[in-house]
């Protein structure tokens, strides 16, 4: 008789942490949110993320997953920090709950969050976010204005508007559009065009601060930069900057139907992979292609053919 | 990673700027580098070179070219997506076409009252408005760390060095902007760095009678800035060779028992720190110098650096060789023109001279010292963010944990130490820790330097023993010019301190006892005609200018305190003025508790600070028909 060697994967030591009083214990090496995640209740399981994303490294650049961990001084992001033992964290402090009204305040007087997550529109209403506080929203930008922003100057403000990052729809392929007025710069998208996923670079932070903004160099429009239309930028981001031509498309002619959308899996044909489709169906038309970010071959992301390539399906 | 590149080529000015840096140190390249880049992995490791081959560029044709990025691009082989990402981090780079000759004019906390403003407002009439101008333009600049010598300009001009102007005398700046004709002590960069010469304007305590006690300042005006002879004639490498003699172990041991703390605002004990690298077994180990000043009103390192280079070059060998690195990086300020060439020189001489290199005083061990010039981010001052900006990524700060000391720069242990603290070494070392630690107490041992300028007689870098008072560091200025409002301690992420507050002891205790924080060692006077509101708002637009834009809290934050303090000193609150006051606080809890660095923690420091100081006197007061005296309650 033989024996088969089973893959066990690392074996990793259980840490306990104390999440509100209640002791949990988690493998050596999670992250708060992991722990929160997997042993939380459902409240502490609910924590908001908007730059986190269960097939991205932690990015650690929206903070609306903060907590109060026992001897710090600040609050620390839970998607990025690890468990270590004995650490006391805190999710439901005033000072937590504080902070994260108030990222997300922050986001949704200077960015139109309006196609985020249902999750993203519900966090906004619990945590009791009030953005018309800051003033009436200035005008848009005009189209490049922001790309040309220099780092370390800017106009100075007389308050009587809320500063945004309005400005005009990028459209410059057939494949997805740009809508950077709705861009709470998480990174997401950077990180899956290059070391997270595609390892293509089309895609770069520029500028600083305020002004920063999410670039091809020098603003190329997108032909002329290195992107390949993998769409895994379209993929992570969480409040619809990006997307895909058909969509902006349908929203735009209001023909847009979230409510009826059917997802079916299938497996890609295009080639040998093997990548898992999930094809979002309205009114009988395919409108969108994603991968599931726990599948073992794509960790969510595909290549051109898989999220664009599904137009011969419906040639019938 | 294949590079697609745009079209655009670099023009042989460009091209020659960038192969003159690389050459020597990647190997000249093949006649036609279009046909792609260099063999990837190679020159991916090649990535820390880009801020110094942008340098390259901008220091020759002044503006960034997207020919000349592509030639970067592909001679380290970075996306150029990222190479834009980084070129436009800077403040001091450009990618849009520029003028090749460039007036920064400080219109920072100390520089705009005293004549900054008055200076932008003639260069406007004679250049253009700010940033425009074919030949010559003009742009506003944060604090350029001359504020003992209000107002400062800074001259940045393509093809030639650059050179700071302070006090800056409108007619020179103009004739120096336009080059039209050579004005005595502004032309050329060697005329404008003599204008330094006299260590006395910066440092008062050296003219005669010279101040005894000097320790940190004790070679300035002494020593030739620029002869290792003299160093060494003045004690220079004595305190190399003494913890040569005593051992790296010994050398930490003194350094716990001296207390000395970090001086550049965290206050570490810098014997735990370096205790903790040297001991860390993942190998290389590196030292990084944070000579990245950048706090408005601080110019203590840079008065160092200038005049006591080698002082630095030594006390970066001893932490090298006691914490087990064989480089290290000296980052400075893209705005201290004379201080990158005192230090260059000084490391040169070093290296000629065998005190860096393979062998350093005969002694056996290695180390050399790499400079890195900044180019206009204060956020670089973090170390997290310098770490970041060294490996040419934009420089932004990284999550701590894991902290430097377990890893750091390229992911190795780093020992990152402020300019000031590494001065405080040589001391450590001449007198022994005990006796270091015998002036001052608790976490505040040894001398500190502070920045003295404002509404003071004789501004300058002050050196005092921890446990002075802020009332005799006054006097030591020679006293208040007028009668004092307010003082701003510890600079733009600091806090203001009231006349009767004047007895506090300036130790990082004494400063806490009251609510107030030594920060940079900022003592900023102002006295009753200052327009104090004014002063906010230019922190809060520093703040919106020097934040990196990456957590939430501090790029919209700074923006939002920007704007409702605008409305409160137009008297236009959303609501009532309370409402205003709340929405601040809110902003200031948010920007406190959850910003990643300390950057988006201390935004509103000052702000709160004048807030609950009624130092914002708003609406306006009729009375003084919006004018500049500002009546005190």
């Amino acid at each position: 008789m033989t024996t088969t060697p089973v893959m066990l994967g690392d074996i990793k030591r259980v840490v306990t942490v104390t999440v509100d009083g209640r002791e949990v214990r988690v493998p050596e090496g999670s992250t708060i949110l992991q722990a929160l995640h997997a042993e939380g209740t459902p409240q502490q399981a609910d924590t908001p993320t908007l730059c986190w994303a269960p097939n991205l490294d932690p990015i650690n650049a929206c903070r609306a997953c903060v907590v109060e961990v026992e001897g710090s001084r600040v609050l620390v992001p839970s998607c990025a920090r690890k468990v270590e033992d004995d650490m006391e964290v805190r999710t439901d402090t005033d000072k937590v709950r504080h902070s994260r009204r108030m990222v997300l305040e922050l986001l949704a007087s200077s960015v139109d969050m309006s196609q985020a997550s249902a999750d993203v529109a519900r966090w906004m209403s619990e945590y009791g976010v009030d953005a018309d506080r800051y003033g009436p929203p200035a005008p848009p930008a005009q189209a490049g204005e922001r790309d040309r922003r220099h780092a370390g100057h800017h106009h100075a403000p007389d308050g009587s508007h809320a500063e945004t990052v309005a400005q005009p729809v990028k459209i410059d392929n057939d494949l997805y559009v740009r809508d950077y007025s709705r861009c709470i710069l998480c990174y997401k998208c950077v990180n899956a065009c290059g070391t997270d996923a595609q390892f293509t670079f089309a895609i770069a932070a520029a500028g600083r601060g305020f002004d920063a903004r999410i670039a091809t160099e020098f603003d190329a429009e997108l032909p002329d930069s290195a992107c390949v239309y993998c769409g895994n930028c379209i993929g992570v981001c969480p409040t619809g900057a990006l997307k895909s031509v058909r969509e902006h498309d349908l929203r735009a002619g209001d023909d847009w139907h979230p409510e009826e959308e059917t997802v079916t899996t299938t497996v890609c044909s295009f080639c040998g992979v093997g990548c898992n489709l999930e094809l979002h169906v309205q009114q009988g038309s395919i409108v969108n292609v994603t991968s599931p970010a726990d599948h073992s071959v794509t960790h969510g992301h595909l290549c051109v053919k898989g999220r664009f390539g599904f137009q011969h399906v419906q040639n019938l | 990673m294949d590079l697609r590149l745009s079209g655009a080529e670099a023009t042989a000015e460009e091209r020659a700027a960038v192969d003159a840096l690389l050459d020597p140190l990647l190997g000249p390249r093949e006649a036609d580098d279009r046909a792609g880049p260099d063999s990837g992995h190679e020159a991916r490791g090649h990535r820390h070179l880009l801020l110094p081959a942008l340098h390259a560029v901008s220091d020759a044709v002044g503006t960034l070219t997207e020919g000349a990025l592509n030639h970067v691009a592909t001679r380290l082989s970075v996306p150029p997506a990222d190479a834009y990402g980084v070129a436009t981090f800077y403040a001091m780079f450009t990618v849009e076409p520029r003028a090749p000759r460039v007036v920064h004019v400080c219109d920072d906390v100390a520089c705009g009252a005293a004549g900054g403003e008055a200076l932008a407002g003639r260069l406007t009439a004679e250049l253009g408005p700010e940033g425009t101008g074919a030949d010559a333009c003009w742009v506003r600049s944060p604090c350029l760390g001359l504020c003992e010598r209000a107002p400062a300009v800074m001259f940045q001009l393509a093809g030639e060095p650059d050179f700071s102007h302070a006090p800056a005398v409108p007619d020179d700046v103009v004739a120096a902007a336009r080059a039209s004709s050579v004005v005595a002590g502004a032309a050329t960069a060697v005329e404008a760095d003599a204008a330094f010469a006299d260590p006395g304007v910066s440092v008062p305590q050296t003219r005669a009678p010279r101040g005894e006690r000097l320790r940190l300042l004790r070679r300035i005006g002494t020593v030739d800035p620029e002869s290792l002879d003299d160093y060494r004639a003045h004690g220079g490498y004595d305190a190399l060779r003494r913890a040569v003699d005593l051992g790296a172990t010994r050398v930490i041991a003194e350094l716990k028992d001296s207390s000395l703390t970090g001086r550049g605002g965290a206050a570490f004990p810098t014997g735990v720190k370096w205790d903790g690298v040297a001991a860390a077994p993942a190998r290389p180990h590196y030292l990084v110098c944070n000579a990245d000043e950048s706090e408005p009103g601080t110019f203590k390192d840079r008065v160092l650096m200038e005049h006591d280079p080698f002082g630095l070059v030594e006390a970066m060998t001893i932490a090298g060789w006691v914490t087990g690195c064989e480089r290290g990086y000296l980052y400075v300020r893209g705005e201290y023109p004379l201080a990158t060439r005192r230090l260059a020189g000084a490391i040169e001489e070093a290296r000629r001279r065998g005190y860096l290199g393979d062998d350093v005083m005969g002694e056996g061990f290695t180390f050399d010292i790499e400079l890195r010039r900044g180019a206009g981010a204060y956020i670089c001052g973090e170390e997290t963010a310098l770490l970041n900006s060294i490996e040419g990524f934009r420089g932004e700060p990284r999550n701590k944990p894991p902290f430097p000391s377990v890893s750091g720069l390229f992911g190795k242990p780093t020992v990152i130490n402020n300019v000031e603290t590494l001065y405080n070494v040589l001391q450590v070392l001449d007198v022994g820790g005990p006796a270091f630690a015998s002036i001052g107490g608790e976490r505040s041992t040894g001398t500190k330097l502070f920045c003295v300028s404002g509404a003071v007689a004789v501004p300058g870098v002050y050196e005092v023993d921890f446990g002075t008072t802020l009332r005799e560091l006054l006097t030591l200025a020679g006293g208040l010019r007028g009668e004092l409002r307010t003082i701003l301690l510890g600079g733009a992420a600091g806090g203001f301190v009231m006349p009767d507050q004047l007895d506090v002891v300036l130790t990082l205790e004494g400063a806490r006892e009251i609510g107030a924080t030594l920060g940079s060692g900022v003592v900023l006077a102002f006295d009753t005609d200052a327009d104090l509101t004014a002063i906010l708002r230019r922190i809060a637009a520093f703040f919106r200018d020097e934040s990196c834009g990456q957590c939430v809290p501090c790029r919209v934050g700074t923006v939002r305190q920007e704007e409702a303090l605008a409305r409160l000193e137009r008297g236009a609150p959303l609501g009532s003025r309370d409402t205003e006051l709340a929405l601040l606080d809110d902003l200031a809890r948010v920007m406190r508790d959850a910003s990643i660095c300390g950057l988006g923690q201390t935004a509103p420091a000052a702000l709160q600070s004048a807030l609950s100081l009624n130092l914002l006197s708003t609406p306006p007061d009729p009375s003084t028909n919006g004018h500049r005296k500002v009546t005190t309650t």
